[in-house]
């Protein structure tokens, strides 16, 4: 039993045609018991940038809100919002100051640019390493299945709405074969125009 | 600790006691992003070549098909990372912004061998928890320079060198076929051939050949040089029918914003004297 195992949970986020999904189970357990089946992972930084982020639960909502000071920090600072890539990086650099005593949280991040337009995914370790994938990427303790099941299902070039059963799918089906993610799930369709949030009909066991 | 939205550098440590108690109770600890990686250089007639595969691994799991290894340092010094992913990226970044404030201080060119120095300086300052072993090569004033530098601190100064969990197979392509003055094509291929050896035989490195030529003039990054590795075309969609999935709610924000005015009281019909 690794720490990561310790709540369960998983992410993932996925690159469309002009949009991104981000997708999260709901569940909160302690080892193999469920304590809650309402336990969002995935927030808002912008109108059109969220991030998502599995691991230890304590640390997900230590780490949201600290996310939350530097970015409200940044925006005042700036007076502009944050891009999706300096997000990124922010989350980098917040993770790697602990290099050597961690924080136990793989995050996920999905946003579109609203500078270019340009949809942006990345993802990091728990110490920060950044990767800036151009199709899907996840995190959690279904990271393997969901690796397995979005190299099968994804496609370039998606329109938002088959992005949306794309990752629905992906998510879905990773979920059910981990024991400590499932307990339902929500999507996040983000486009230009407007931000979809979805709750799914998902296995409860 | 003070809370400060300008923090100072430096790692913070509060967290590492939690974390040793945890790791103590038996849960141990999550593995970090590594590149497994197969990293060369090679010095040729009139500069160097660096390579690198662009595999990432978190432990059996492939992270990353196609990231970077081969780190900008200055316009003619380039250092190749292997080891902790975060640890080669955060080290290379901090010695090429040293490096900018030193060339500007100096007002000279700067030195492979500084860059070396600083590196090897904050690595053994670590004792190898800085997982970061690299390559690093560049010409400058004192011509072409090829260097290792391991996690602990220690250096090479070598015509030709591998690192990383496929330098064997990338170092037995030098043995077997390595000449001093080689041309530029030459080293290259030789490059590309030891950076393909530890693709194919190495586990920890994979996916495509990133290569890397510095000059006295100019500085070549060639991004996925070879790509031997290319998925091909889906030959079926496995894409599902709009409409599948479940859903429970819904509820969507609009993000253009749209204003309608409507005019209160009478409308003035009498043009304002303004006479």
């Amino acid at each position: 039993m690794s720490i990561m195992e310790y709540n369960g949970g998983s992410v993932v986020a996925m690159k469309g045609k002009n949009c991104v999904a981000i997708a999260s189970d709901l569940r909160l357990g302690n080892q193999a018991m469920t304590v809650a089946t309402n336990f969002e992972k995935v927030f808002p930084v912008t109108d059109s940038l969220y991030c998502g982020l599995a691991g230890l639960a304590t640390d997900v909502i230590t780490l949201r809100e600290r996310f939350r000071y530097r970015v409200n920090m940044y925006t005042i600072k700036e007076e502009r919002q944050i891009e999706p890539a300096t997000f990124a990086q922010l989350v980098s650099s917040t993770l790697y100051e602990r290099r050597f005593g961690p924080y136990f949280v793989e995050p996920v991040i999905a946003g579109i640019s609203k500078k270019t337009g340009e949809p942006f995914i990345a993802a990091a370790d728990l110490i920060g390493c950044l990767n800036f994938a151009k199709d899907f990427v996840v995190c959690g303790t279904a990271s393997d299945k969901l690796f397995g099941v979005a190299e099968g299902l994804w496609e370039p070039d998606m329109a938002a709405e088959d992005l949306f059963e794309t990752i629905s799918q992906t998510l879905m089906n990773a979920v059910d074969r981990d024991a400590f993610s499932g307990w339902g799930a929500i999507v996040h369709v983000i486009t230009p125009e407007k931000v979809i949030s979805r709750t799914l009909k998902a296995r409860m066991d | 600790m003070s809370v400060d939205v300008f923090r100072k550098g430096g790692f913070d440590f509060s967290n590492a006691r939690r974390n040793a108690f945890l790791e103590a109770k038996g849960l141990p600890l999550p593995k970090a992003t590594s590149t497994g990686t197969t990293i060369v250089g090679c010095v040729y007639a009139d500069g160097i070549v660096l390579g690198a595969d662009t595999r990432a691994t978190e432990g059996p799991i492939v992270a990353d098909k196609n990231c970077e290894k081969i780190h900008y340092i200055t316009d003619n010094i380039r250092c190749c990372g292997a080891g902790t992913a975060a640890d080669t990226e955060y080290t290379t970044a901090m010695i090429s912004s040293n490096m900018a404030l030193h060339a500007l201080s100096t007002g000279r060119q700067p030195r492979v061998v500084t860059a070396m120095t600083m590196l090897k300086q904050y690595l053994f300052r670590y004792q190898g928890h800085v997982g970061a072993a690299l390559v690093l090569g560049g010409v400058d004033p004192t011509g072409p320079q090829l260097y290792t530098i391991h996690p602990h601190g220690s250096t090479d100064k070598l015509p030709y060198v591998t690192m990383g969990s496929g330098s064997l197979a990338a170092m037995a392509v030098f043995e077997s076929s390595w000449r001093a003055n080689m041309t530029r094509e030459e080293a290259v291929q030789l490059v590309a051939a030891a950076i393909s050896a530890g693709i194919f035989n190495d586990l920890g490195s994979g996916s495509n050949v990133d290569v890397c030529i510095v000059t006295k003039d100019k500085t070549e990054m060639l991004r996925n040089y070879e790509m031997p590795n290319q998925r091909v075309q889906k030959e079926r969609q496995y894409g599902f029918r709009r409409g599948t999935t479940a859903i429970k709610s819904e509820t969507i924000r609009s993000l253009i914003t749209s204003e309608t005015v409507v005019p209160v009281g009478q409308l003035v019909t009498d043009e304002m004297d303004v006479s």
